[in-house]
């Protein structure tokens, strides 16, 4: 065929070679990631999703400077043994405002997308402080450290920014409201009427999570270990079998 | 390109290809290579016939197995609880307290109860439900809200001072070192509270104590210290202790006082779960 006699015209210009070989891959990969965005059961929507509040983004700020993400996944497979073991399977919907996604697929530690709830503040602050009180058979290291050290959320606000312009649909109101926010989730005796409008009533926890004065990191980590898989409520909602 | 050359007579012919001077033989692939490499090609054809394949504007192509994996998933939960369905519903129809006796549900939920309590409980109670600092060990005689099967029920389908069931158990201890009580009168109750059960730190003080023990705890420990199932009061009198029975712990808990909260599990488990789950705590060697 004349077509293939031409292969060494391509073959013998690296430059053309290089610039066919790149519109291949460019093709390929529209054909894969373009569907993505308008396929119905990859932009299913959900009801109860809302973005981070500031205290819960910095706690998952925290959660992926420490690394949790290298043990411990957030995606519960669509099987039957998961399920039981973890609760329904993950939604996509429900990490459409993680970035990046926390769905990992090496679990050292036990799957953590619908850990909230699940234990008592107390329990998180005994397991972060020495694991193996509580779990005696567990490798996990100690975070003790994280309740030492006080925060401010001087710039939650700026972390919510950069969130924004990703797409998380934080309202000028959150972005202004950030730190007053931020310091207002940890203190059950603070004025968290605002927060509560903006965040909603029902998802939000506002509880003194470490039980000590101040904002800690370990308020923003367990305030954010709470929340997660609470958003979507399964017993009013039933995702698609057909999906 | 130049013309193909033989060296032997025995070679293949080449391809053609000339790279300065180097060329290649045309070899044949070897043939079984060739049959997996076109079985592989129908293979693909037939795959994507049966399964979801082709994206299109609103959905993928279904593929004529109909394949999905969140119907997989929930067909093999079908499964696994219309087998179970009999039994389950016997369970949730049984009397409380005739289910651990019965000679057909009692295993049962022993066993049911025990996978439940692995999964759900072990990270507080310990794996083999003997507690932690905090987190009761429920192999002993010692209850705080009563060991009888209904009790226990109560407790696992409710929670504790939980902020998600408005039924759970709530009792709350003051925390008494706030502007309350004096510190002499704390150490003071601290040293009664030790000489109930042992030995006080400093006996010179436990006369003091009691008084102070008498006037503040006896209302729910009770006059004897021997608690109070009905609000939660630990007996302080028995030696078991729940967040530690040294002087210092025991000053933490009247200093500061104690918040420990169950969640509720009426929330996430069935309710065959629920009750199979206090019949295999019951059975543990502190039921009565």
């Amino acid at each position: 065929m004349a077509i293939l006699d031409k292969h060494k015209i391509l073959e013998t210009n690296a430059t053309l070679l290089l610039v066919c070989s790149f519109l291949v891959v460019t093709i390929g990969g529209i054909v894969q990631i373009a569907p993505l965005f308008w396929l119905e059961n990859t932009i299913e929507d959900v009801e109860g999703m809302r973005p981070y509040t500031p205290l819960e983004l910095a706690g998952r700020d925290i959660y992926l400077r420490e690394g949790c993400y290298v043990c411990h996944s957030q995606m519960i497979r669509p099987m039957r043994d998961e399920v039981e073991r973890y609760g329904h399977y993950s939604l996509a919907a429900e990490s459409k405002y993680d970035h990046p996604f926390q769905w990992g697929s090496k679990r050292t530690g036990p799957d953590l997308a619908r850990v909230g709830g699940r234990y008592s503040d107390d329990w998180h602050l005994d397991h972060m402080r020495n694991p193996q009180s509580v779990v005696p058979e567990s490798i996990m290291p100690k975070y003790g450290f994280l309740e030492k050290k006080m925060i401010d959320g001087k710039y939650i606000g700026d972390v919510m920014k950069a969130n924004a312009i990703v797409g998380v649909p934080y309202t000028e109101d959150m972005l202004e409201n950030a730190q007053s926010d931020f310091m207002a989730q940890a203190d059950p005796d603070s004025d968290y009427d605002g927060l509560l409008e903006r965040y909603g009533e029902v998802s939000v926890n506002v509880r003194n999570f470490d039980g000590q004065p101040g904002v800690s990191e370990m308020d923003a980590m367990i305030a954010y270990l709470q929340m997660l898989g609470t958003l979507v409520d399964f017993s009013t909602f039933t995702p698609a079998a057909s999906r | 390109m130049s013309k193909p050359s033989k060296k032997f007579d025995s070679d293949p012919n080449t391809t053609g290809h000339v790279w300065d001077g180097i060329e290649e033989f045309d070899n044949p692939m070897p043939r079984w290579w060739l049959w997996v490499f076109y079985v592989t090609i129908i293979w693909g054809i037939g795959y994507v016939i049966a399964y979801p394949a082709w994206p299109g504007i609103t959905g993928a192509t279904k593929g004529v197995l109909g394949w999905s994996t969140r119907a997989n998933v929930a067909a093999d939960i079908q499964a696994a609880e219309d087998k179970l369905a009999p039994i389950n519903a016997k369970l949730e129809a049984a009397e409380l307290t005739q289910i651990t006796t019965d000679p057909e549900l009692g295993p049962y939920a022993v066993s049911a109860g025990g996978a439940v309590f692995k999964t759900w409980c072990a990270q507080c109670h310990g794996s083999g439900a003997a507690g932690a600092v905090g987190y009761p060990n429920l192999l002993d005689n010692d209850w705080l809200w009563g060991g009888d099967i209904e009790n226990i029920y109560l407790t696992v389908n409710h929670g504790i001072r939980n902020t998600e069931d408005d039924d759970a158990r709530y009792s709350e201890m003051p925390a008494f070192g706030d502007d309350y009580l004096e510190d002499d009168q704390i150490d003071a109750v601290v040293n009664y509270v030790m000489s109930l059960s042992g030995e006080a730190k400093d006996a010179s003080v436990v006369a003091a104590g009691a008084e102070v023990f008498a006037d503040e705890c006896s209302s729910c420990h009770m006059e004897d210290g021997t608690g109070d199932r009905s609000q939660g009061a630990p007996n302080l009198a028995d030696a078991i202790w729940l967040f530690g029975g040294d002087y210092d712990s025991i000053k933490e808990t009247v200093t500061y006082s104690r918040y420990g909260v169950m969640p509720s599990w009426g929330n996430r488990l069935t309710e065959a779960q629920v009750r199979a789950v206090s019949a295999y705590v019951h059975q543990l060697g502190g039921g009565e």
